[in-house]
């Protein structure tokens, strides 16, 4: 049995298999964070808010933003507004998303709850970590967290649906648009 | 409202750091307060439709209800959100947003707060949200 040669069945299925793998492997090397990380330059708010991608696995991410005096929404003690948070997860979560696909499509935010548990520290940046726990193929399913260095002592909680393949650009038009921009802007916009 | 004067809404966000960054302003319509996005180039969440960012409008209506509950409850500390559910019903065009809120429900210490933001049709909605928020008394410290 094991002796036997391989049929051309088997060797387009391990041809299909490596094949996965691979495209696996670039989607989540460090090359492509590194692209990702260079993608969001083309994203003004996120180059205005300072969003950094700190790390991609298959479905979750972590994103992060750095302390801004800008932020601040109470001015009596220098906490930051819930708007930055809300768009610290937001993309987040729809690079969660993203990163959930087999290939790069159009997602759009259906809705997005954000829970805040506590008030951020002065001082300190943010990460968020989400999760595409569930992806039809209409929906997106996420969940975020948002904490300075402990993640079991959240800021703020989230649980948000995407619509996938939100596309109301023609094909022809994308093609012509990201000519001159990174396709990974795809996965980065908010 | 319940004759306390109401303060200046658009100097209340002046006064905020992420309002200004945002590019906020404040307006009345018949008595109603409007507040205004500004559209500014570094609001742009998505390049190729443009878009606005999802979380800056997500800012700009949480930002519109704690405008709306300094100016109804005349509170002397701003109120803190517990929780906010944002609706995106269509992409946001790269013009000036507007928005008006509406208290669904005051409580003691919670108040329920519904928000919707507009461009050029009132009638065509870009996002809706609902939040609570938590008054705070002036000596509380939390």
């Amino acid at each position: 049995m094991l002796n036997e040669p391989m049929t051309r069945r088997d060797q387009m299925r391990r041809r299909r298999r490596t094949a996965k793998l691979m495209a696996q492997y670039e989607k989540f090397s460090p090359e492509h964070l590194d692209a990702l990380q260079a993608g969001l330059k083309y994203v003004p708010h996120a180059m205005a808010i300072g969003l950094k991608v700190l790390d991609i696995k298959p479905s979750r991410c972590r994103m992060s933003i750095p302390y801004d005096r800008n932020f601040i929404g109470n001015v009596e003690n220098g906490v930051i507004h819930g708007g930055v948070i809300t768009t610290l997860l937001d993309t987040t979560c729809g690079l969660a998303v993203q990163l959930a696909m087999e290939e790069t499509t159009a997602i759009a935010t259906l809705d997005l709850r954000i829970d805040y548990m506590k008030p951020a520290t002065p001082g300190l940046g943010l990460i968020a970590h989400a999760t595409c726990f569930k992806a039809t193929r209409n929906i997106a399913f996420v969940r975020g967290t948002a904490y300075h260095m402990d993640e079991a002592d959240p800021i703020a909680a989230s649980v948000g649906t995407f619509m996938i393949g939100s596309n109301r650009i023609p094909p022809d038009k994308i093609t012509e648009l990201v000519k001159d921009v990174p396709e990974n802007i795809a996965l980065l916009s908010g | 409202m319940t004759g306390l004067p109401s303060p200046d809404i658009d100097a209340f966000l002046k006064a905020i750091p992420y309002a200004r960054f945002l590019g906020m302003s404040a307006l009345r319509e018949d008595g109603k307060l409007i507040t205004k996005l500004h559209f500014d180039r570094s609001l742009i969440g998505n390049p190729l439709l443009p878009a606005l960012h999802g979380g800056a409008i997500g800012g700009f209506l949480e930002m519109t209800a704690i405008a709306q509950l300094v100016l109804e409850t005349g509170i002397a500390l701003p109120p803190k959100p517990v929780s906010i559910t944002v609706e995106y019903l269509r992409s946001g065009k790269p013009v000036d947003s507007y928005a008006t809120a509406q208290i669904t429900k005051q409580g003691r210490r919670v108040v329920n707060v519904s928000v919707e933001a507009w461009q050029d049709d009132r009638l065509k909605p870009i996002a809706a949200a609902h939040g609570h928020f938590l008054l705070r008394q002036a000596d509380d410290s939390a």
